[in-house]
């Protein structure tokens, strides 16, 4: 049943929401009870004056009754039950249920979105586990301490033959050990306890500097002008990351400005303003690598555009070394990503510029338009290695704009529920539940 | 004449540890802490039996194991492994590597001690 067809549910819905009885809004109307009993049961049409005049007495604007509820509602149900995993519902029949029962609709579409955050919060953290290797790095050195001191405190509980010298040098050895254990346990526990708001946690080096730059909000508009604010950038951004983030903190600040340099707000902004998304068509006019052009790109754009873009970039090896994720398309923390990825395309043919569009399963689907290209980072010479640096940068298609020819692809394997993919390389554990 | 063991394990302590223990029982031990040249280190030497770590610098001891199964002079020689990891799948990668015998860390004295034992008598 269409959506304007419901007004009758919808001045049911609100009459009884009011306490009044269909006699008594009938007559505050001017109607009979037994016309707007048709009225109600969608036999009979409603507008004009007569609609106004219904809507004046329950208090509501005549939008709400000839419109229904909220078109964001009415979407997210929609986007409930597209989900694969859920059981049939009556998809035809969603207009009438958000109209008829708007506070169960709206309770449904919130723990909806609660489930979309709590499974983003899930992916996180089971990446976290699955592909850490601090943590696998850390778990190794306390068993081994502990078979350490457990071996050599059992030789000291039982003295018999145990010369002074050996004594000694076993009590001194549980001294030892007993200090790495304490060491390394406090810093576990401190790993973990930094990890237990998932979106703010920072380990490696790369995480902290990551950490950083997304709690700044990526622009830094000091750099966007002049290089002379490096310094003092460095210190306030880098006051509490170790050494090894601060260096990579600082490469960051560096690369910034000169991208800035080389490619300034005031020639960026009016273009990706004016709709512009496609960075190769831009390095191409302005004469620039399209990577300082996707740098630049997903840098501004939470200051011009109302979509922020993503960007990823990974070395040769397809490490990744820099996350600006979306909201709609998520970057592991650890290890490799999805080898459907464009980015991992782009790896494959260096100096080719490509472009396509890609979608998470997860909470909204939105469908991402990928631009990916591989650059040299030095002058090819005949004996030495590439060196390659890979760029993809992310550009959210707006809702309701998005092209049918989208690629599925995924976070990483270890995370993701596409069990028949090419592309898989381990086992998942959320089909697996291991 | 004492029976020779060649440990293959990283952790100084842990070597000290249970090259005293075993030496203690009567065994002639031999420690090697680098994975890279184990397998020469056991072919020199041709211990009567083997303990071996899993997680090694240079070289894993699954790796190390295979190596050893494909040298004939060593190749029979009996090998218990140790890890830090005690699942299913470590066992069995173990088993396949031609491990005799598994043991997880943290393990007991009087564990590896009847382990190595119950290894010697094997034929």
């Amino acid at each position: 049943m269409a959506r304007d067809t419901l007004t009758g549910s919808r001045i049911r819905e609100r009459r009884v929401m009011a306490g009044l009885k269909q006699a008594e809004l009938a007559s505050a109307a001017g109607i009979s009870a037994s016309y707007l009993n048709l009225i109600e049961h969608n036999r009979r049409g409603i507008g004009g004056k007569l609609l106004l005049d219904i809507a004046e007495v329950l208090g509501v604007e005549p939008a709400l009754l000839s419109e229904g509820a909220e078109a964001t509602l009415i979407a997210a149900l929609r986007e409930a039950a597209s989900d694969p995993k859920a059981a049939p519902v009556e998809v035809d029949r969603v207009d009438e249920f958000a109209g008829r029962f708007p506070g169960w609709a709206g309770l449904l579409s919130d723990n909806r979105r609660r489930i979309a955050s709590l499974e983003r919060t899930v992916e996180t953290l089971s990446d976290r586990l699955t592909h850490d290797p601090h943590l696998a790095a850390s778990l190794h050195e306390m068993l081994s301490t502990v078979t350490s001191i457990r071996s050599t405190a059992s030789i000291l509980n039982d003295p018999a033959d145990l010369s002074p010298e050996w004594s000694a040098r076993f009590h001194r050895n549980v001294y030892e050990d007993a200090t790495r254990l304490a060491e390394t346990s406090r810093a576990l526990v401190g790993y973990l306890e930094a990890s237990g708001d998932a979106t703010s946690e920072a380990s490696a080096p790369q995480d902290e500097m990551d950490a950083v730059l997304a709690s700044a909000g990526y622009f830094l508009e000091p750099l966007e002008h002049s290089p002379d604010g490096i310094s003092d950038l460095s210190e306030t951004l880098g006051v509490e990351l170790s050494a090894d983030a601060r260096t990579l903190l600082d490469a960051h600040l560096n690369r910034y400005a000169s991208d800035a340099e080389q490619l300034p707000h005031e020639i960026l902004a009016p273009k990706m303003l004016a709709g512009e998304t496609d960075p190769f068509a831009i390095a191409a006019a302005l004469r620039l690598s399209p990577g300082l052009v996707m740098r630049r790109m997903a840098i501004l754009s939470g200051s011009v555009l109302d979509d922020d873009f993503g960007l990823a970039l990974c070395d040769g090896t397809g490490t990744l070394t820099y996350r600006k994720p979306l909201q709609d398309f998520s970057l592991p923390r650890f290890g490799a990503g999805c080898p459907l990825w464009p980015l991992y395309s782009a790896l494959c043919a260096p100096g080719m510029p490509i472009m396509r569009l890609i979608a998470q399963p997860g909470a909204t689907d939105r469908q991402i338009k990928a631009f990916a290209y591989a650059e040299d980072t030095q002058a090819p010479a005949l004996d030495g290695a590439r060196l390659l640096k890979v760029h993809m940068l992310m550009v959210p298609v707006p809702f309701g704009a998005a092209d049918e020819k989208t690629e599925a692809v995924g976070v990483s394997c270890r995370i993701c529920p596409r069990n028949d993919c090419a592309g898989r390389r381990e086992p998942s554990i959320l089909s697996t539940g291991q | 004449m004492p029976k020779h063991l060649l440990l293959i394990e990283d952790e100084p302590n842990i070597i000290e540890a249970i090259s005293f223990i075993l030496s203690r029982d009567g065994w002639s031990v031999r420690a090697h802490s680098d994975g890279t040249n184990a397998v020469e280190t056991a072919s020199r030497l041709k211990p009567d039996v083997i303990i071996l770590d899993v997680m090694l610098p240079g070289k894993s001891g699954y790796d190390i194991l295979r190596e050893i199964r494909e040298e004939p002079d060593i190749s029979g020689i009996p090998v218990l492994m140790l890890t830090a990891r005690g699942q299913t799948k470590d066992r069995e990668l173990a088993e396949k590597a031609g491990a005799s015998r598994f043991m997880t860390k943290p393990f007991s004295n009087a564990d590896v001690v009847e382990a190595v034992r119950a290894l010697a008598l094997q034929p």
